[in-house]
C-alpha cells in the first residue's frame, strides 16, 4: 500500500467543515443501539470545545429508512427533510450536522435533486407551507458528525489521557474503519476523503495514535442494506455480507472497530455473536470477539470517560479485552450499574462468543 | 520563397509530416513541448502486430526530419490571424508568419488515478500500460518483483467506454496492445498465469485476430469477459481483482502479482488550449473536430489548418502514418492551388 | 454445531475464486488439444446442437465450465451430448469439437462422464 497515494486522493476530497456554530439533529435509532454516543458528541462540542451546538426536541427522524425501504415516496422524505431546515432556519443557524450517516445521505441527496430539478423543491416548499406553515433556508453547509469529530481530532488528542496503543507493547492498536455506505458513495465530493479511501475515520484514528488497516473487503456493506436486514426473507444476506467482511480481515488480527454509521456498529457488533453461534467461530483472540465502536464513543475513551458511562455495556461483543490492552481501567462490578448505581440487570451470556 | 508550415507536435505524425514536407520541397518547423522527438512511440517498446521495435520507427523518422528546423522545449505562446497568415509566437521568443499550420498533437493515456477503484499509485502492484512499456525498456518499476510473477491480469477500457470518466469512445489500440502486452509478459515469465478482463475485444487491424487466437492458443491467456469492478490489496500486498465473468454469469475473483491497467487515449491538453486560441472546435469524443469526419479528416473547419494522427481521435501507428501523408497531401494542393 | 435457531442463515459466496480452482486438468487438456482454448464463445455451437434445446448441452460451457471449476456442472451436460458433430460444423474457428469432448472424457475420468 502506498500512503502517499491515499494521501494524494485525500487531498482533492477535502470539504470545507465550519469551526462553529451548527444546528445538531440527532438519529432515530443511535439512542437505544448505542446510548451514549450523540451525547458524548454534544459533551465534546459543546463542554469540552466550547463550540455553539444547538439541537432542539421538535426535530423528527428524516424518513431515511422508510425511503429506502421503499415505503415512502421521495416527495414525502424532502417535506420531512424540508421542514427540519425549517427549524434551522428558525433557530437562526446555517449549518446543519446530522448524527446519522443515512439522514446525512438523506439530506445530501435531497439537496442535490433541488439542485437539479428546482421545480421540485419550489413543490415541496408550498407543501410544507400546507402541512404545517413553515418556510426555510437550505443549509449553507451540511455535515455529518464524524466530519466535525474529524475536525477538531487534533484537539482531541491535545486532551486525551489515553492513546490508540497497545500498553504492554508500545505498539499503535490495528484499527478497522468502516464508513457507512450513504456518507460518501452517493456523493463521494460531500465525504471527506472520497467515497474509495475515505478519511474521515483514518484522520481520528490516526490522530488519536493507531494503525489503519487496509483489508480487501474494507469497501464492503457492512450487511445491514436495509432491505436486506429488515425483510426477514432476507435477513441471511445481511450475515453473509457481514460473514465476508470479517473473513477478510482476520488475517490482520485487529484489535478494534470504528465505525460512523448507526446500522454498521450494530450490525457489526450484534452479528458476531449470531455468526459466533451458527459457525462457533469468533474473530478476536481466545473465543472473543473483535469490538466495535462509535466515533464518539472512541473520542471518549481517548478521552478518560468511564467506559460504563459511554454505554460500552449494550455491546455484544466484550470491550475489556481492549481497554486492558489501552489500560483503561473499569470496574467489572459496575457494568451494569445504571445511573445512580441503579441495578441494570445482567444479561444472559452466549456460549460460543466470550462476552462477561 | 520556400513556403512554411509550422507543425505542432513532434510525435510520429509531425515527424513523418515533416519529412514528406521536405521532400516535396517545403520549409517544416517542428514545435515540440517536451526535450526530444517521437511522442507516445518513443516510449514505447515493441509494436503490434509484428513486435517492430519502437526505436527503430522513431529512429527512422528523426533521421528523415533532419533538414526540418525543430525547436524542442518549445511550446506555443499564441497564436493570432494576420489578414491571410497566421503569426505563431513561441514560449523561446520566435514568432513565425506563416500561412499553413498542421496540428500533430496526439493523445494524452487516461489518468488511471482518476478510476480510484482500481488503486494505481495507492497500491503496491498496479501500473498501467505505459508503465509497462517502460520496464520493458528500462527494466526499471519497483511495483513489478520479477521473482515473484505468477500471475498478470490487464484490465481494458480504462478510461474508455466510461462515461463517468468522461470518455465513451472506445481508445481502439488497447486491446490489440493488452494482447501484445499479454504474450510478451508470458515469454517473460512462461509459469505465470496471464488473465485480460474484456468487454468486448475490438480487434479491428491487419492480424490482431490472428495475435488474439495465438495469445490463446499458443500462450494459453485467460480471457474472462467482464470489466473489473474494483481492486484492492491483500496482507501481502497482492492485488485481489473482483469481476463479474459475464460468459459463466457468475462474478468472479482472483488475486494477482501484478495488475496492468490499459489506459485509453484522451485528447491531448495542450492541444485543446492551442486550438481554443483558433477557436478551433472539439468534437463530442473531447478530440479535435474536422471538418468532416468521413471525407475531411485532415482539414480543420479553419482555411490553412490541418490535422493529422490521435489529435482527431484514438489512432493505430500506420493509421497515424497514414494520415501524415495525407495532410501533407492537402497542403501540398492548398498552396499549389490544384 | 449447534441447531440454527435464527431462521436464516450464512449463504455461501456465489463467486467464482479462481484462487481454489486448480487449473492442471484443463492445462492437460490445452496439451492434447491446443484448439480447446481458441473458443471465443459465439455460441454458433449452441444454438445449432440437437441436444442443446431439451437438455442444456452447449460445448461452449463444458469449455467454461471446466476452466472455472465447474467440472460437475460441465459433466452434466456433456452426458447430454450424442457426438453428432454439428457443433464442428459450424464453429467459425474450425474447432473439433468432438475430438475435445472425446479428450475430455478421457482426460478427466470416463466413468464421470458417462
Amino acid at each position: 500500500m502506498i500512503y502517499q497515494g491515499k494521501q494524494k486522493i485525500w487531498s482533492e476530497y477535502q470539504k470545507e467543515i465550519p469551526d462553529d456554530k451548527w444546528f445538531y439533529v440527532r438519529s432515530c435509532i443511535r439512542q437505544n443501539f448505542f446510548p451514549a454516543s450523540e451525547r458524548m458528541f454534544m459533551e465534546i462540542c459543546r463542554d469540552i470545545l466550547k463550540k455553539d451546538f444547538y439541537e432542539t426536541e421538535h426535530h423528527t427522524t428524516c424518513g431515511g429508512i422508510a425511503y429506502h425501504c421503499d415505503t415512502i415516496p421521495q416527495e414525502t422524505a424532502m417535506t420531512i427533510v424540508a421542514r427540519q431546515f425549517a427549524l434551522m432556519t428558525e433557530a437562526g443557524y446555517e449549518n446543519y450536522v446530522a448524527s446519522c450517516i443515512t439522514s446525512f445521505g438523506n439530506y445530501t441527496e435531497i439537496l442535490q435533486t433541488w439542485e437539479e430539478f428546482p421545480e421540485l423543491e419550489t413543490r415541496i416548499r408550498e407543501m410544507l407551507w400546507k402541512a404545517c406553515r413553515k418556510e426555510f433556508n437550505k443549509p449553507k453547509y451540511l455535515a455529518h458528525a464524524s466530519d466535525l469529530i474529524y475536525k477538531y481530532r487534533n484537539l482531541i488528542a491535545e486532551k486525551a489521557k489515553f492513546r490508540l496503543i497497545n500498553k504492554e507493547t508500545g505498539e499503535p492498536l490495528r484499527v478497522v474503519e468502516h464508513i457507512g455506505c450513504h456518507y460518501a458513495k452517493m456523493f463521494p465530493s460531500k465525504g471527506v476523503g472520497g467515497a474509495e479511501y475515505p478519511y474521515v475515520l483514518a484522520g481520528m484514528v490516526e490522530a488519536w495514535g493507531g494503525n489503519v488497516i487496509d483489508y480487501p473487503e474494507r469497501r464492503h456493506c457492512c450487511g445491514y442494506g436495509f432491505r436486506q436486514y429488515h425483510v426477514k426473507a432476507n435477513r441471511g444476506y445481511s450475515i453473509s455480507n457481514t460473514h465476508k467482511k470479517f473473513e477478510s480481515m482476520e488475517p490482520y488480527r485487529p484489535d478494534m472497530i470504528i465505525t460512523n454509521c448507526p446500522g454498521c456498529p450494530y450490525f457489526l457488533d450484534r452479528w458476531q455473536y449470531v455468526i459466533a453461534e451458527m459457525e462457533g467461530k469468533t474473530y478476536g483472540k481466545d473465543g472473543f470477539g473483535i469490538p466495535v465502536f462509535t466515533y464518539e464513543e472512541v473520542a471518549g475513551l481517548v478521552l478518560g470517560y468511564n467506559p460504563w458511562d459511554l454505554g460500552l455495556q449494550l455491546h455484544q461483543v466484550a470491550v475489556e479485552p481492549l481497554l486492558d490492552k489501552i489500560g483503561i481501567s473499569y470496574s467489572p462490578q459496575e457494568k451494569y450499574k445504571g445511573l445512580d448505581s441503579k441495578d441494570i440487570m445482567r444479561p444472559g451470556l452466549p456460549e460460543n462468543l466470550k462476552c462477561f | 520563397m520556400k513556403e512554411i508550415i509550422v507543425i505542432i507536435g513532434g510525435g510520429i505524425a509531425g515527424l513523418e509530416a515533416a519529412s514528406q514536407l521536405l521532400k516535396l520541397g517545403y520549409s517544416p518547423i517542428i514545435v515540440e513541448k517536451s526535450p526530444s522527438l517521437g511522442g507516445h512511440v518513443a516510449k514505447w517498446n515493441r509494436l503490434f502486430p509484428d513486435m517492430t521495435p519502437a526505436a527503430d520507427i522513431v529512429s527512422g523518422l528523426v533521421e528523415s526530419t533532419k533538414e526540418a528546423n525543430i525547436f524542442l522545449n518549445t511550446e506555443i505562446s499564441f497564436i493570432n490571424r494576420l489578414r491571410d497568415n497566421y503569426n505563431v509566437k513561441l514560449s523561446n521568443g520566435v514568432s513565425i508568419s506563416t500561412k499553413y499550420i498542421l496540428f500533430t498533437t496526439g493523445f494524452r493515456l487516461f489518468e488511471a488515478e482518476k478510476k480510484e477503484e482500481y488503486g494505481y499509485g495507492v497500491y503496491d502492484h498496479v501500473i498501467t500500460n505505459g508503465d509497462l512499456e517502460h520496464w520493458f525498456n528500462t527494466s526499471d518499476d519497483r511495483r513489478i518483483s520479477e521473482r515473484d510473477i505468477k500471475s498478470v491480469g490487464f484490465v481494458h477500457c480504462v478510461g474508455s467506454r466510461d462515461e463517468k470518466a468522461r470518455n465513451s469512445q472506445c481508445s481502439k489500440v488497447c486491446c490489440i496492445t493488452a494482447i501484445k502486452q499479454a504474450i510478451e509478459m508470458k515469454e517473460k515469465f512462461p509459469d505465470a498465469e496471464i488473465w485480460c478482463f474484456y468487454m468486448d475485444l475490438r480487434l479491428f487491424g491487419k492480424k490482431f485476430e490472428d495475435f488474439y487466437t495465438k495469445a490463446q492458443r499458443d500462450y494459453g491467456i485467460h480471457f474472462v469477459r467482464g470489466r473489473v469492478s474494483e481492486v484492492s490489496e491483500d496482507i501481502n500486498s497482492r492485488v485481489i481483482v473482483k469481476a463479474e465473468d459475464t460468459l459463466a454469469g457468475k462474478p468472479i475473483r482472483l488475486t494477482l502479482d501484478l495488475l496492468v491497467l490499459m489506459s485509453g487515449m484522451v485528447c491531448n491538453p495542450d492541444c485543446t488550449k492551442t486550438a481554443g486560441m483558433l477557436s478551433l472546435p472539439l468534437d463530442s469524443d473531447g478530440f479535435l473536430k474536422s471538418s468532416d469526419n468521413v471525407l475531411h479528416i485532415t482539414s480543420s473547419p479553419k482555411s490553412g489548418i490541418f490535422y493529422a494522427g490521435a489529435c482527431t481521435g484514438p489512432k493505430t501507428v500506420p493509421e497515424t502514418l497514414a494520415e501524415a501523408r495525407s495532410a501533407v497531401l492537402e497542403i501540398h494542393s492548398h498552396i499549389t492551388g490544384k | 454445531m449447534m441447531d440454527n435457531i435464527f431462521g436464516f442463515k450464512i449463504s455461501p459466496s456465489s463467486a467464482i475464486n479462481m484462487d481454489k480452482v486448480d487449473r492442471a486438468l484443463f492445462r492437460e487438456l490445452c496439451r492434447v488439444e491446443p484448439d480447446a482454448a481458441r473458443c471465443m464463445a459465439c455460441g454458433s455451437c449452441s444454438a445449432t446442437c440437437p441436444a442443446a434445446a431439451f437438455s442444456g448441452m452447449s460445448i461452449r460451457k463444458v469449455l467454461l465450465c471446466l476452466q472455472r471449476g465447474r467440472e460437475k456442472e460441465a459433466f452434466g451436460m456433456m452426458s447430454n451430448c450424442m457426438l453428432c458433430g454439428k457443433c464442428m460444423m459450424v464453429c467459425p474457428r474450425g474447432i473439433n469439437t468432438r475430438r475435445i469432448i472425446l479428450a475430455i472424457s478421457s482426460i478427466y475420468g470416463k466413468e464421470e462422464v458417462k
